[in-house]
């Protein structure tokens, strides 16, 4: 593009130069957004129509074998493993969602005054979020440890229990190492998006409640909850999403054990897929998955819409 | 929150009682943030004790004294920590120059042009934000794989890159957006070319915007395991989490608890440093996001 065009079509120079200007500049502008365009063509909307074609076929480790139409989806319902996992993940969501909200919105509470010292303890809270899952997994799978892990030891250490607890050695242990692990690492998430609402909310509501009487508490339910509700769903939106489609902790602590217990989704998908080599099958519960997110996501955004136009 | 009342306290000691709740709240908060951040520096103190005290049982307290012996150790697994440490800073590297490219020269094209299908187009690059990853793995695995892009470096990069773009594109389109308009047309007038227009004037203006979307394409990078599992099979091309993960499965029989201590160091470091110098570019990305949301 020449120099001094844009001045050009700014003071409006008869009209068939004017549109050849347009022309030209609508195709500058094309081009700055090609590669981006190209990217997202190749690595994700390619992979994406073919998903749904691999989903209706045979398909391992040799490549394309035969198409089955629906036979796939068919055989989903019939899978016993991808029910019971969907079922684990839907319990291991609601837990974590729930946890990882209240404590978040409690630390969120905790430090949202401006003072200096509040700002180092939002920052020691954020810390785990930005390791990653897998090293925070790698973490846990150690401090769990029945024979060299801290938790054993400070458990002993408090008299709460007078022999080692083996973590990963029974279901309901190993739910609990998980949700721990899960717990630390995303309440300081929650907690950051939540005062980025609050500190949104206009001083002065606070200060005429205050005039008005209103303790701490009422302030709370009557101001800063009704006027953050898009950040709380977003939240909750973001906390579930991300738990459905939970893997690396489960890889890691759990390995999906004792017995087939910490099986999610994902992991069922990758178990069938890189382990199995159903690479049609473990397609169609990836596309099942797929829908069935996007489905929940609009669901939650409908309720939060109506919720906020509520309030 | 109980030193507010309604009637007005002499100045001095509601002043008293406000700060003394101020204090007892940040307190509270210590206690609670000192267990959040313990067990990082728990790990990191326990890769830098002697490999029979870190894989003691019972746990053992302080280190009696500080030995390299567990990092000493990473060195003789498969090539060499180096080598990987080496493979996660190639992926990151080109994971943030490409998003930082890309994103950058895509805000820029929707901030201050209009072509047709443009909203068509912008959709389309979000839409990355709200279908998951992990239900295109499958297929993008067979792509990369007819590509020749499976356990190669630029291709898990390339990955990254795309799963970026989202967040990166609308990031910069808002920096742009707030650029105004007349420096831009001043510039040109000025016999300045659009790309030493758009690196002299336009960069220096949304370099937060950069930073912001640099910083998250590092700790995406940096720390991605579920992808990087699936493409990267061959031991060569492990990033460090995917190292890591040799421990866990008993590749070295026993676990090692003092040398996966030192390779969890090794790789949380880098986050925790970048994270907290970088601190306030990383919340005005999320504040761009929640906005949006």
């Amino acid at each position: 593009m020449a120099v001094g065009q844009l001045a050009h079509g700014a003071s409006g120079i008869g009209t068939g130069r004017r549109s050849r200007w347009e022309r030209r500049r609508s195709l500058t502008g094309f081009l700055f957004v090609l590669p981006a365009l190209v990217i997202v063509g190749i690595f994700f909307l390619i992979p994406l129509g073919f998903a749904i074609w691999m989903s209706l076929t045979r398909w391992n480790i040799a490549g394309f074998q035969e198409f089955v139409g629906l036979a796939n989806y068919e055989a989903i319902l019939g899978d016993r493993q991808f029910r019971s996992a969907v079922l684990f993940t839907t319990v291991y969501t609601l837990v974590v969602t729930v946890l990882t909200f209240l404590i978040g919105f409690a630390l969120a509470l905790l430090v949202r005054a401006e003072e200096r010292r509040l700002v180092v303890l939002r920052t020691m809270f954020y810390l785990p979020v930005v390791i990653g899952t897998a090293v925070g997994s790698f973490i846990f799978l150690w401090l769990f440890n029945d024979q060299v892990g801290a938790v054993n030891g400070v458990l002993r250490a408090l008299g709460i229990i007078d022999q080692n607890i083996v973590w990963l050695a029974n279901p309901e242990t190993a739910f609990i190492t998980l949700i721990a692990m899960i717990t630390w690492k995303s309440a300081g998430f929650a907690m950051i998006v939540l005062l980025i609402g609050m500190q949104a909310v206009p001083a002065d509501l606070y200060e005429s409640a205050r005039v008005d009487g209103a303790s701490g508490r009422q302030q709370m339910w009557h101001i800063t909850v009704p006027l953050i509700r898009p950040t709380i769903a977003l939240v909750i939106i973001l906390l579930v999403t991300g738990s459905y489609l939970a893997f690396d902790q489960f890889y890691i602590i759990t390995r999906g054990g004792p017995n087939n217990s910490t099986i999610t989704a994902v992991y069922w998908i990758y178990n069938q897929a890189f382990i199995g080599f159903k690479l049609g099958y473990a397609t169609a519960m990836s596309v099942v998955l797929m829908a069935f997110l996007i489905v929940l996501s609009a669901i939650q955004l409908r309720l939060l819409r109506r919720d906020a136009t509520e309030v | 929150m109980t030193a507010i009342t309604t009637e007005a306290p002499s100045p001095r000691r509601g002043l008293l009682a406000r700060r003394g709740s101020r204090d007892a709240i940040f307190l509270a908060g210590l206690v609670v943030a000192v267990l959040f951040v313990a067990p990082l520096v728990w790990t990191a103190i326990t890769s830098v004790k002697p490999p029979a005290e870190a894989s003691a049982a019972p746990p053992t307290g302080l280190p009696s004294r500080i030995d390299g012996a567990n990092y000493e150790t990473l060195t003789t697994y498969g090539e060499g920590i180096l080598a990987y440490l080496a493979n996660s800073v190639v992926v990151s590297a080109i994971t943030i120059m490409g998003t930082l490219l890309i994103g950058t020269l895509a805000g820029y094209g929707f901030s201050r042009f209009s072509f047709p299908l443009k909203n068509v187009a912008f959709i389309v690059i979000l839409a990355t934000l709200m279908i998951p990853f992990q239900s295109v793995v499958i297929p993008l695995f067979v792509v990369l794989k007819q590509l020749g892009l499976t356990n190669s470096l630029l291709g898990v990069a390339l990955v990254y890159i795309t799963f970026q773009l989202p967040f990166s594109v609308f990031v910069m389109r808002n920096a742009f957006d707030k650029v105004p308009r007349e420096l831009e047309e001043s510039a040109l007038v000025d016999g300045c070319s659009q790309g030493r227009m758009l690196r002299s004037v336009m960069l220096p203006l949304v370099m937060p915007g950069v930073v912001t979307i640099g910083l998250f394409a590092f700790l995406a990078a940096w720390n991605e395991f579920f992808a990087a599992l699936i493409l990267l099979t061959n031991q060569k091309s492990f990033t460090l989490p995917i190292l890591l993960l040799s421990a866990r499965q008993g590749l070295w029989n026993n676990i090692d608890w003092g040398a996966l201590q030192a390779g969890v160091t090794i790789t949380m470091i880098p986050c925790l440093v970048f994270y907290v110098v970088l601190q306030r570019y990383y919340v005005s990305g999320l504040s761009a996001g929640a906005v949006k949301g």
